[in-house]
């Protein structure tokens, strides 16, 4: 058997000699930092999450219908009449939410250990590119099953683009290929949905990847490996603090894979709808152009950027200002590897007031998203029926300020020279049980 | 370990706050019109779904479909045989693999009440099961209105009340000078009493959360082994990754 | 250190485990995936038996029903039909329908005339060679495709013959007689095509 497929391996090596080293290059001889932490698991887990999305896709497509007339109905028929088609389902929109928890983890860790600074650039703004697809696919997709939620959200989103001057108008018309979000609208969507935006999405993780492997990845000290002290247990010309991918963290991402599993399935199976987040209540009614739900919100993984949308009054006589400070909170994320003119990467070693302000901002962003998601409204209702909107927005726009802030804070902080910094050690920190 | 990770107990009590949280909240949310009382259902109660159905197939379906919901399906997950719903529950003449469609011509039912009855396939989804057995309790005579009744759960409702043989006749007591209900009270009684009402309600309740997502059966029972299986792997998964990294130093 | 010597036994031991276990997983998890292209409620409702009224069939007749979407021929034979089916034994594949068309009918109905009942004759109209819908000939005379015809089915598609029957010819390209539903009398004028006798009761 061994000789078999030494044969077939020395058959394929003489044909494409290509491969194996690419194998290596990525794998057993790529050598990754000996000192990643939980924050770590958080890029394979995406990967795992976009595979169990294509194939969970591509069979929900084998029975959806691509119209306005039959999309709620096929979607029903998938729930009930097709064997296991509710687990296909589950597993599609479960996966579609988890796939925004671990990307927001994942840049979050990027945003604690200086993963964007020089020499990642690229790999930052690669990773921006597949965040914005990512918000563009899941929003295309969750208009899709054609309830109501689907088709108000597709309303609104659509809405934004009619702010901008001068051509916004026609640009409406143009998105939805008529007067409402219809059945042109969910034609073309689901055509990018399930071809277009997957294959660039596809195309901009292996960019993403192969930039990363280029300059190497970093890590909780923000010490630079590659270029640093030389020679470890597997090669002598090799970093010394450097492990080989496989089969050291190949073993340490399937524990994390298991561990992942083990809440999805709890999500998937328990709780699918995850108390009306994952799967909002109003979108199990079928799209109705005369109501709107009264909680109109979008999916729990834009509200952030929704809130601030919401936050930033309309003057000038134009709400544009919305609409550009939405698409600005992203757009900042973008230069960030410009705004941080910080001489030290990992939080462990940075100034006091990074720490402060880095956590400043992640409050701002939650804070964002229970505005965003209505809690906010919920609890002001609550406490001070007689002002609830006021307070709402005052609390709201102290979020939208503080989230700002953070870049303006950071700008200042590293290029005015504020910040005191502690010693970066030589070699990583890594104390094995 | 380093001392900056998180144990993996804290990571677990973490993730399960948070998700503790999280769904509390939405279920606020979802209850903020009134405070709605607990339905108390439960769809692995195999008596309870049958009493249910009964009384849908009653009372209900003469207006109201349930248009993704088939027979068959229905006798499977409640342990009914063909004869039984056929004989017991099909009273349009359908066949056995068909869906539940209700009897009242969609013209008519216009007609009648300004719109036709919904659907009610997905309505424990779309308003909760809390909302749905809220809704069934309570309903007052309301002359003003065209069918004579109003709700409090949902006020002004154009449905009349077919289960009002049942519960019997509940007026609105209003708060002094003003048109809101303060509490409902049971001016004649009906056939059952209070809290048989209630339980048969329960079970109606129970039918139609069962209806809205009749794979909730199977997820639940399935979903016990595949946390097991998985819990399983990751523990395997555990020791590999313990044995490799003896390597690391 | 003191663990600086490598198990590899346990390495090998805990790998091979760990691989096993999660290709058992893997394995179980294509299953639905599989199993979601089974015919789904909405097709089974749609292919479930069908009752048919067969007090207009006149003697001679066929009347095609669909069942499950396919075409079932419910033929009225008369007398000289039945009592012509014998003399064709010799030209036929497997005119017993016990070889190689043993899987061709139910057990009730592996006889010599493929019915419960002699003169109704109950089909899938579907040619065993590659599915076509073959033509109903019935008229004992000498045809341009068999100068001996004592009526039964004729495919236009490559030619293939079956007798009264659905028994093939021999020197034609289909294998096998024609297919006999499962189906019952529930009683003299109604047929239920897709039940068998004993799961009517």
């Amino acid at each position: 058997m061994a000789n078999v497929f030494t044969r077939i391996g020395d058959w394929v090596n003489e044909r494409a000699p290509g491969l194996m080293p690419t194998y290596r290059k990525h794998m057993t001889e790529y050598y990754a930092p000996k000192n990643f932490n939980l924050w770590y698991y958080f890029g394979s887990l995406a990967l795992v999450v976009l595979v169990n999305q294509i194939v969970t896709g591509i069979f929900l497509t084998m029975n959806y219908k691509t119209s306005a007339a039959e999309a709620f109905n096929s979607v029903e028929y998938i729930m009930r009449d097709v064997e296991w088609g509710w687990l296909i389902r589950y597993m599609h929109s479960t996966g579609a939410s988890l796939f925004f928890v671990v990307v927001f983890l994942h840049m979050f860790r990027g945003l604690m250990y200086g993963s964007y600074q020089k020499p990642r650039e690229l790999v930052w703004l690669l990773g921006m590119l597949i965040f914005l697809a990512l918000m563009a696919e899941a929003f295309m997709g969750y208009v899709l099953p054609w309830g109501n939620m689907s088709f108000w959200g597709a309303k609104v989103i659509i809405s934004l683009f009619g702010t901008i001057p001068v051509i916004g108008g026609a640009l409406v018309e143009w998105i939805m290929g008529d007067y409402l979000p219809a059945d042109a609208t969910l034609n073309r969507f689901f055509a990018l949905h399930v071809i277009a935006l997957p294959l660039v999405l596809l195309l901009l993780v292996v960019l993403h990847l192969a930039a990363l492997h280029e300059v190497g990845s970093n890590n909780p000290d923000g010490v630079d490996t590659k270029h640093g002290p030389k020679g470890n247990r597997w090669d002598p010309t090799k970093p010394a603090d450097g492990i080989p991918f496989h089969p050291y963290y190949t073993v340490k991402d399937l524990f994390g894979v298991g561990f992942f599993l083990v809440i999805a399935a709890f999500i998937i199976f328990f709780a699918p709808t995850f108390g009306g987040w994952f799967l909002e209540h109003d979108n199990f009614i079928a799209a109705n152009n005369l109501v709107t739900p009264s909680h109109i919100k979008p999916s729990w993984y834009f509200t952030p950027f929704y809130a601030i949308l919401r936050m930033i009054p309309s003057f000038f006589g134009t709400a544009f200002w919305g609409v550009l400070g939405m698409f600005g909170a992203i757009a900042l994320l973008f230069v960030l590897p410009w705004i941080d003119g910080g001489k030290v990467r990992s939080i462990r070693y940075r100034g006091t007031g990074f720490k402060v302000a880095l956590m400043t901002f992640a409050a701002s962003f939650i804070g964002l998203a229970l505005v965003g998601a209505g809690v906010v409204g919920e609890l002001t209702t609550e406490w001070v029926p007689a002002d609830a909107t006021f307070w709402e927005n005052a609390f709201g726009r102290v979020m939208t300020l503080l989230y700002f802030g953070y870049f303006v804070f950071l700008w200042c902080y590293t290029h005015l020279g504020w910040e005191k910094t502690k010693p970066v050690p030589e070699r990583v920190v890594f104390d094995h049980e | 370990m380093n001392k900056r990770q998180p144990s993996m107990k804290k990571i677990i009590s973490t993730v399960a706050l948070t998700v503790g949280l999280l769904v509390g909240t939405n279920a606020a949310i979802a209850q903020e019109e009134g405070k709605l009382p607990a339905a108390g259902t439960n769809v692995h109660d195999q008596a309870s779904l049958q009493r249910g159905a009964k009384l849908y197939f009653n009372y209900c379906v003469g207006c109201h479909s349930l248009k993704y919901v088939r027979y068959s399906r229905i006798a499977e997950d409640l342990g009914l045989s063909e004869d039984e719903v056929m004989k017991n529950l099909n009273f349009t003449g359908a066949k056995f693999g068909d869906v539940v469609i209700s009897h009242m011509p969609e013209d008519s039912a216009q007609q009648f009440f300004g719109k036709a009855p919904p659907d009610l396939s997905l309505e424990v989804r779309a308003k909760t099961a809390d909302w749905v057995y809220g809704y069934l309790n309570s309903f007052y005579v309301d002359p003003t209105r065209p069918v004579g009744w109003n709700n409090t759960v949902f006020p002004n409702a154009s449905m009349p009340f077919p289960l009002w043989e049942l519960q019997g006749i509940q007026t609105a007591v209003k708060k002094e000078g003003s048109d809101d209900v303060e509490k409902l009270e049971l001016s004649q009684p009906g056939k059952l009493t209070p809290a048989q009402y209630q339980q048969a309600t329960r079970d109606l309740t129970n039918f139609l959360e069962y209806a809205a997502e009749p794979a909730a059966l199977q997820r639940q029972r399935y979903g016990i082994w595949v946390l097991l299986f998985l819990a399983g792997f990751t523990f395997l998964a555990y020791l590999l990754k313990k044995e490799y990294w003896k390597d690391v130093h | 250190m003191a663990n600086e010597v490598v198990d590899h036994g346990r390495r090998r031991f805990l790998t091979a485990t760990t691989a096993v276990v999660g290709g058992v997983g893997v394995v179980t998890a294509v299953v639905p995936f599989i199993k979601s292209w089974e015919p789904s409620a909405r097709a089974k409702s749609a292919g479930a038996p069908v009752t048919i009224d067969i007090s207009k069939i006149e003697e001679g007749q066929r009347v095609t029903y669909p069942w499950r979407g396919l075409p079932v021929f419910v033929v009225n034979r008369t007398k000289a039909q039945l009592d012509a089916l014998p003399s064709q034994d010799a030209r036929l594949v497997d005119a017993k329908s016990d070889s190689g068309s043993a899987e061709q009918q139910p057990k009730y109905a592996q006889n010599e005339t493929r019915s419960i009942k002699p003169e109704w004759l109950v089909l899938v109209g579907l040619c065993t060679h590659l599915g076509c819908v073959p033509d109903f000939v019935p008229v004992m005379k000498p045809e341009p495709f068999d100068p001996d015809w004592k009526g039964g089915f004729y495919c236009p598609c490559h030619k293939s013959r079956y007798d009264m029957s659905g028994r093939v010819y021999q020197g034609v390209p289909a294998p096998k007689n024609l297919l006999v539903p499962p189906y019952h009398f529930m009683d003299d004028t109604h047929i239920q095509i897709g039940v068998d006798p004993k799961e009517a009761g």
